[in-house]
């Protein structure tokens, strides 16, 4: 194994260990600690595949912004010890566990899907291109070239978001 | 090439948001989890773009923006409910419920 192949699998396994302690920790706020953990190791693989940027766009709006946003929402709401558990009983864990299997049998196919080849760019290519125009600029150069649309359509949505929320929020309008 | 490891990882957490989402009654752990999937997906777009081109990248951009904004408006949404309820338990919030 590659150290590249060594780094991915350990920080996957991490992943998935810290995703099944998120779900499974009777504190809300542990389990936003835990899903901070998750995030993380998502923001190496993002790394390791060819992602930088990506990366720590990850780690600055997901485990930054939107993660700060859940723990200040629990600490309002002092959500913070552990309550008489807002698990489900023995047989909703048991029907849970039971459609995620099912759900990951489904998906056991993915682990071998590939693209067909005509589409498939050759190695290196995305590599190349970042070392050509930057880590951001091989990003950022479709953003405002081919998706500068759906980009001005996220600043409405964003809007939309912001004034909902504090329409929501707040006690009396 | 990571793409079958990384689709294998993304469908495994997947499925670990999916079982959270169905074994917890708590609104906010229930986002938690939703968040969880969102970035499950997120691995499948990096992988795929990996070999396809940044386009799957700049998905995760978007997918990125629509999560916070999906945070922001869910967890003003769940203060409203707990102003109303004083609890953000799934199971009392049963109001529709004949």
């Amino acid at each position: 194994m590659s150290p590249l192949q060594i780094a991915f699998w350990g920080f996957a396994i991490l992943a998935v260990i810290t995703a099944g302690m998120c779900i499974t920790r009777r504190s809300p706020l542990s389990s936003a600690l835990w899903l901070i953990v998750t995030l993380f190791c998502l923001a190496v693989l993002f790394t390791l595949l060819d992602a930088p940027f990506i990366g720590v766009l990850q780690v600055l709006v997901y485990a930054g912004a939107i993660m700060v946003l859940f723990l200040f929402v629990i600490m309002l709401l002092n959500l913070g010890r552990a309550g008489p558990g807002d698990m489900k009983g023995l047989l909703g864990a048991a029907i849970a566990a039971l459609l995620g299997v099912a759900l990951l049998v489904q998906l056991r196919g993915l682990g071998d899907a590939a693209p067909p080849a005509a589409i498939q760019l050759p190695p290196g290519t995305v590599q190349g291109l970042q070392r050509q125009q930057g880590v951001v600029g091989s990003v950022a150069g479709p953003l405002f070239d081919t998706y500068l649309v759906p980009f001005e359509i996220t600043s409405v949505l964003l809007l939309a978001a912001v004034v909902g929320a504090v329409v929501l929020a707040k006690r009396k309008l | 090439m990571l793409l079958g490891p990384s689709l294998a990882v993304s469908a495994v957490l997947f499925a670990i948001g999916t079982a959270g989402v169905l074994l917890r009654r708590n609104a906010i752990v229930i986002f938690m989890c939703v968040e969880l999937m969102l970035n499950a997906v997120n691995l499948t777009f990096v992988a795929f773009a990996q070999q396809l081109g940044t386009g799957g990248q700049i998905f995760v951009f978007f997918v990125m923006a629509v999560a916070a904004a999906e945070a922001a408006v869910g967890l003003a949404i769940v203060l409203a409910v707990y102003r109303h309820k004083e609890t953000v338990d799934l199971q009392h919030i049963n109001l529709l419920k004949g």
